[in-house]
């Protein structure tokens, strides 16, 4: 053991969540620790080169690393401090807060904290968690796999790639190894819509004529040692492989952008409650889970489209944090008292809704995120009902599952229809 | 002669549907939302430009690539030729975000800009700031 660290808040990951967090917790006056896996901060943003971030919260088109850079260097100077190389091996809820055991060069160090923030950030599927069949060949990435190999360390994963899956970290792979000269046959999408933003569609694929299959997949992997070819085949309304329409496609690289899947294993150690929808911890619209003490912010909670909103979270959940330990010096008692949740309860029309609790002893907006569960061109009218009481609408153009869309209800509206509601409905209406 | 053309507008992740006619070179948008979406637009439906994002080889550092930028949008005709100009560039520590990577990348009048640091041998570590 080589010393023990105490602080007001610990900060899992240094990703743009954890990053926001730790400057909004900084910036209200709390001593905040960042503890990071990699050699930099930055998260994934590290990796994606392209530009795109930034236009909701800087009003420009920033790359990733540029993002990333603007938070690192707030927090820099704000005088907070981020531990690179940190493992966190285990963690335990104290009476006053929790302690953490890390790893990192020097050996093994206790952390003791009255608040913990997760920003884990979420992980890819793999290989492993759809069906594919076949073989198990070398040239099989995710696509975020892929981009680390290019953008990183400098390496092409293959010749030519097949892609399956249609979400934007793909399309962006699809355009990035055609430009660093791979040729990319085409992008399946087992779904009969893409997955990913439209934009990617237009300069990603179409840019550079790389075809889209759309209620397409990959069935089967074919090599012995490195990926020869693979089947694809047509799918029906089910998803279901419909039979006579597979045919072989040469490549020897297989890339799959199927999907995030938010990171929680610390989340459960430490017995905070999941949404079985999002797979992201419950929380309250100032991003405290159901534990108290333990907030969560950015890909953790559910899988965002955009990195500006990932860091509006990280900023929530930074500031009620420092509340939090104010309150927690002032008399630790308070803290379990205090919060009055009422939960949101979205139709169902929705995919999910986050959060799924307000806490109306919290003087604070109800930002939701939420994602429909299908395609409606035509767009909807979202309401927010309490009791009888609608307290709050507004309309959508355009919605579809992939897309993330935000929806605010002001405070004082909150806390005059939550008075005497057991719960916050919403409700999606054709327009 | 009036020719219609219709693509999304990556202005934005929005994504909105543009239709585009042009009337003896004059482009006239609409379906956008924003004015960013007209400009767009009428420059797509005559020649599509485009940033280009990529890294370029670094020696002399535990990191292998930098990630660059073009200061400007360049023809998406040229993005293969521009690739193959960055193929032989190397960079070595330090440089930060902004610096001149490729001054006047094929005479478009446009340069390649650092998007990330790099921090010079022995330097502490870019996040112990």
């Amino acid at each position: 053991m080589i010393g023990t660290i105490d602080t007001d808040i610990v900060v899992l990951g240094a990703g743009p969540a954890g990053l926001a967090a730790a400057c909004a917790a900084a910036e209200a006056g709390a001593r905040v620790l960042v503890l990071e896996r990699e050699d930099r901060p930055g998260g994934i943003l590290k990796q994606c080169i392209h530009d795109g971030f930034g236009l909701v919260r800087f009003r420009e088109q920033l790359t990733g690393p540029e993002y990333a850079l603007r938070d690192a260097d707030r927090l820099g100077r704000l005088g907070a401090t981020v531990m690179l190389e940190v493992f966190v091996s285990s963690t335990r809820r104290m009476q006053n807060g929790f302690e953490l055991t890390c790893v990192d060069r020097g050996g093994v160090r206790t952390v003791r904290a009255t608040a913990l923030i997760l920003a884990t950030g979420c992980r890819e599927r793999t290989d492993r968690q759809v069906f594919v069949q076949g073989d198990r060949p070398a040239g099989i990435y995710t696509a975020g796999l892929a981009q680390y190999m290019i953008n990183i360390q400098g390496m092409l994963p293959g010749r030519r790639a097949v892609i399956l899956g249609s979400g934007d970290i793909g399309l962006i792979m699809a355009r990035r190894m055609t430009l660093e000269g791979m040729d990319v046959v085409a992008a399946h999408e087992v779904k009969p819509e893409p997955s990913g933003l439209s934009r990617n569609i237009r300069q990603c694929l179409e840019d550079y004529d790389i075809p889209l299959e759309l209620s397409s997949t990959v069935t089967a992997v074919h090599g012995r040692k490195r990926v020869e070819r693979v089947t694809v085949a047509s799918v029906d309304d089910s998803m279901r492989p419909i039979a006579g329409t597979e045919r072989d496609e040469a490549c020897d690289t297989l890339i799959l952008s199927v999907g995030l899947i938010p990171e929680n294993e610390l989340a459960q150690s430490l017995g905070v409650p999941l949404d079985p929808a999002t797979k992201g911890p419950f929380v309250d619209q100032t991003m405290h889970t159901l534990v108290d003490g333990i907030f969560a912010c950015g890909n953790a909670v559910h899988v965002n489209d955009l990195a500006d909103y990932v860091s509006e979270s990280g900023e929530r959940a930074g500031s009620a944090a420092a509340r939090y330990v104010a309150r927690h010096r002032a008399g630790p008692a308070d803290g379990k008292t205090e919060r009055r949740l009422v939960p949101v309860r979205p139709d169902q029309g929705f995919l999910y809704a986050v959060p799924q609790y307000i806490d109306t002893a919290a003087p604070l907006d109800a930002v939701l995120y939420f994602r429909s569960r299908r395609t409606r061109p035509d767009g909807v009218v979202v309401s927010a009902v309490a009791g009888s009481h609608q307290c709050q609408s507004a309309r959508y153009a355009f919605v579809r599952p992939p897309e993330m869309e935000r929806f605010v209800v002001p405070y004082d509206t909150l806390v005059t229809a939550l008075v005497d509601a057991d719960s916050l409905a919403m409700r999606m209406e054709d327009r | 002669m009036t020719e219609h053309k219709e693509f999304t507008c990556i202005a934005c992740p929005r994504g909105c549907r543009l239709m585009v006619s042009i009337d003896d070179g004059v482009a006239s948008v609409t379906g956008n939302a924003c004015p960013k979406g007209a400009t767009y637009g009428a420059q797509e439906a005559i020649q599509p430009m485009r940033t280009l994002t990529t890294t370029v080889t670094v020696a002399g550092s535990s990191r292998a690539r930098l990630p660059v930028r073009s200061s400007a949008d360049l023809p998406l005709s040229r993005m293969l030729e521009a690739m193959a100009a960055l193929d032989p560039v190397v960079v070595r520590p330090p440089v930060r975000r902004g610096d001149v990577v490729v001054r006047d990348l094929l005479g478009l009048g446009l340069d390649m800009i650092a998007t990330d640091d790099l921090q010079a041998v022995g330097a502490a570590p870019d996040g112990d700031r």
